[in-house]
């Protein structure tokens, strides 16, 4: 790539913003002054009135491949995610067969390595995801993964799971947990309240996620073992692993935009579109999302996008799978839950960048992990995983252009204020003026 | 809404009294056809209506396509356990299989809530009667019950429904009993009965009831046996325990001692009280045998109502256009 500048956007850093220009050259971030001077064969971009931050990180991808490559494959979705800004994810193991050894992830990792953004790896806890038995740990963690999970369904066996943590521990790495107690679950395909009450919809209720919540953080008191929460979805969630955080134990919490922005009131119609596990919930819960969000309670917002086939989202509701789209709208829709107008860059980038990065690990420049450094200071010498996002830009979800290979997107024809504008990633520019280069 | 004229039927939640009462009036028109001997007129004649069970029925299927026929309609009945659905094919493929061969109307039954929604999205242009959808809805049994309730008691004084409208449901006492958490007749029962101005309180054990039920526009029987003596109408539920309801309570036994309608419970009742039950009966369970054939229980008398009501439903839906009203 030619030396690129970036000229007077907003440049956002950990804790202060300024106007200023941004010289890429050679995968990294070579100058940021006030004003830079371009080298000859530079391409220059008036930047200004956009926000320039690292690159996104998800935390939470599901992208199907291998098992499900109909409804997405780690290329589809690795260029919805640059779409949506993202210069690395982290590829969900619930694959069919479930990333559960050294072999697939090695697998996931080349056909990642193909794409233009970081694909890292969150292994699975359990052989098959089945909460039985341990899944080789440490022979992933020595391809770099940095992250493990069932995710999909959580380690429903309390002492499985607390031989999980103590197993994870020395071995430096995180895991992660989906919290919802199936057995408390039942089986149900929404929120359980008034709403699943009248449609004759079985309920999940939102103690079957805080149970569980309660659960792990005990665990982890009892391990030491540090412990992501996947998307949190309610009020009481959210709390319980606040006041955790801050009692000092290692536990980290992730919110998805789905949560924030929808409510359970999105299912009268049985769209199975608007079925997701946590299910959406009650006004009061997203309520409780937005204001944590704003608050910087939240470590990162991810977008447990899960891509489905056409025909599986056509079924009958409590037969249709759980899950939809969320990579190319989730910066838009948290720009939108920060006030738009009020929203703050630096918890933007925070959520969206550098506290994924960070849960991930993302920023070790450790040799046994092939991908480069996300979530930057903004700081000259930064490997050029950047993004500038415009938060003027107003636009309209359609699911006939989406990435994507699926479209059950619950957004479509929702009008959104701020998009993505330009990705560089891996050293190269991949996404300009909104388009995949 | 305010009439069915030219709609689907999918639910009796937004269905207003003046729709209701419009339904219930056009059924007692039809209870004199079904009394000719020719039991026919040519109401729907050329149209054709599709009779789409995915779940297992006798009455509702039967009466349905009972009223479908006694209107002249054609009628297309797929029997599931021989069609193309036990080889996957998928509702949505299924119904555009039906529609294509040219069809008016669909009538459906499906395990799944919602599937009478869904499928009336899919074929917007056709009229779509829910026969029951999983644990939501069954607005004709909701009409069908009112139609009987209201017609026993125009006669009791010497009135007729058509000329009552909605009147002998002001401050009518029906107390339903049972598995309300997993019913959708309950459902499409107390919208009905409520929308028409009855007062509804219902009885169960604690884990048949609905998970918030405090949105439920009902009050809640603290004891049965008061509740029974209180009532002008006893509306019973099926234990389905094919949905697995039996594990809802410690045992079958439990349960009718607890709350089923034992001959020892229908000897104290106020004989004028009405007895109903949507079928199919589990004898023994929620009823005692020899109180389900006394000649005071209205069940029978549902099952004769529920071909008037449908053919109302048919009719309305169906032949009715929204410019009628």
């Amino acid at each position: 790539m030619s030396p690129l500048l970036l000229r007077q956007g907003l440049v956002v850093g950990t804790s202060s913003t300024r106007v200023a220009d941004v010289l890429v050259d050679g995968g990294v971030i070579r100058e940021i002054a006030e004003r830079v001077a371009a080298p000859a064969g530079t391409t220059v971009m008036d930047v200004e009135g956009c926000w320039v931050g690292p690159g996104l990180v998800d935390l939470h991808a599901h992208l199907r491949e291998p098992g499900r490559e109909e409804a997405e494959t780690i290329d589809s979705a690795a260029r919805a995610a640059a779409i949506g800004g993202y210069s690395a994810v982290v590829a969900m193991p619930n694959t069919e067969p479930a990333l559960d050894n050294a072999a697939l992830v090695a697998y996931v990792l080349a056909r990642g390595a193909t794409t233009p953004i970081d694909v890292a790896v969150a292994g699975a806890i359990t052989q098959g995801r089945r909460g039985e038995l341990l899944a080789p740990m440490a022979e992933m963690a020595a391809l770099g993964v940095r992250l493990f999970t069932d995710d999909g369904m959580g380690v429903q066996n309390p002492s499985v799971m607390r031989r999980a943590l103590t197993y994870a521990k020395p071995l430096g790495v995180r895991l992660a947990q989906h919290c919802e107690d199936e057995a408390l679950a039942a089986g149900g395909v929404m929120n359980e309240g008034a709403l699943s009450s009248r449609l004759g919809l079985a309920g999940r209720p939102a103690l079957s996620e805080e149970i569980m919540v309660m659960r792990d953080l005990e665990l982890v008191r009892l391990t030491g073992c540090p412990l992501h929460f996947l998307h949190l979805s309610t009020a009481r969630s959210l709390a319980l692993v606040i006041a955790a955080r801050r009692e000092g134990l290692p536990v980290t919490c992730e919110v998805a935009p789905h949560h924030f922005t929808l409510d359970e009131g999105a299912l009268s119609d049985f769209d199975p579109n608007f079925k997701v596990h946590p299910p959406l919930r009650a006004t009061r819960d997203v309520e409780a999302l937005r204001v944590a969000l704003a608050r910087g309670d939240v470590d990162a917002v991810a977008t447990d996008h899960a891509p489905h086939a056409p025909e599986l989202k056509d079924l009958p509701f409590d037969e249709a799978p759980a899950g939809m789209l969320g990579l190319e709208h989730a910066a838009s829709l948290t720009y939108e839950a920060l006030g738009v107008g009020e929203a703050d860059p630096i918890t933007f980038f925070s959520l969206l960048s550098r506290g994924p990065a960070r849960i991930a690990q993302l920023r070790a420049q450790d040799e046994r992990v092939r991908h480069g450094a996300h979530g930057a200071a903004m700081l000259e010498g930064e490997d050029a995983n950047l993004v500038v996002f415009d938060p003027a830009q107003r636009w309209t979800v359609s699911r006939d252009s989406l990435q994507s290979r699926a479209v059950n997107t619950p957004y479509n024809h929702r009008a959104m204020t701020g998009r993505v504008r330009t990705l560089i990633a891996k050293g190269s520019l991949v996404v300009d003026e909104g388009r995949l280069t | 809404m305010k009439s069915l004229r030219g709609q689907s039927l999918l639910s009796l939640e937004d269905l207003s009294r003046e729709a209701i009462v419009e339904i219930l009036d056009t059924a007692e028109t039809f209870v004199e056809v079904n009394q000719r001997t020719i039991k026919k007129v040519p109401a729907l004649k050329g149209r054709v209506v599709a009779s789409l069970f995915f779940e297992e029925s006798t009455r509702t299927r039967l009466s349905f396509e009972t009223a479908a026929k006694r209107l002249s309609a054609d009628v297309l009945s797929l029997a599931m356990a021989s069609s193309s659905v036990k080889k996957g094919e998928s509702l949505r493929d299924t119904i555009a299989t039906v529609d294509a061969l040219g069809i008016d109307a669909v009538v459906m039954r499906h395990h799944s809530s919602g599937a009478a929604l869904q499928v009336s999205r899919y074929v917007p242009h056709v009229r779509v009667i829910n026969g029951g959808d999983g644990q939501h809805q069954h607005p004709t049994q909701g009409l069908l019950d009112a139609f009987t309730v209201r017609q026993i008691v125009a006669e009791r004084e010497g009135t007729r429904g058509p000329e009552s409208g909605a009147e002998l449901f002001q401050g009518l006492k029906i107390l339903i009993v049972g598995d309300l958490r997993h019913s959708r007749v309950a459902r499409s029962d107390v919208n009905a009965y409520v929308t028409l101005g009855a007062q509804v309180r219902v009885a169960a054990p604690g884990t048949l009831l609905p998970d918030d039920l405090s949105s439920w526009p009902v009050t809640v029987a603290d004891n049965f046996e008061e509740a029974l003596a209180w009532a002008d109408v006893v509306g019973l539920l099926r234990l389905q325990q094919e949905r697995g309801t039996g594990s809802y309570v410690p045992t079958l036994h439990e349960f009718t001692a607890t709350h089923g309608l034992t001959i020892e419970r229908a000897q104290r009742l106020n004989p004028a009280t009405i007895i109903m039950h949507p079928g199919p009966i589990n004898r023994g369970v929620e009823i005692d045998s020899r109180v389900v054939d006394r000649p005071s229980t209205a069940i029978d008398r549902q099952v004769t109502n529920g071909v008037p009501i449908r053919m109302a439903v048919l009719y309305l839906s169906v032949a009715g256009t929204g410019e009628t009203i």
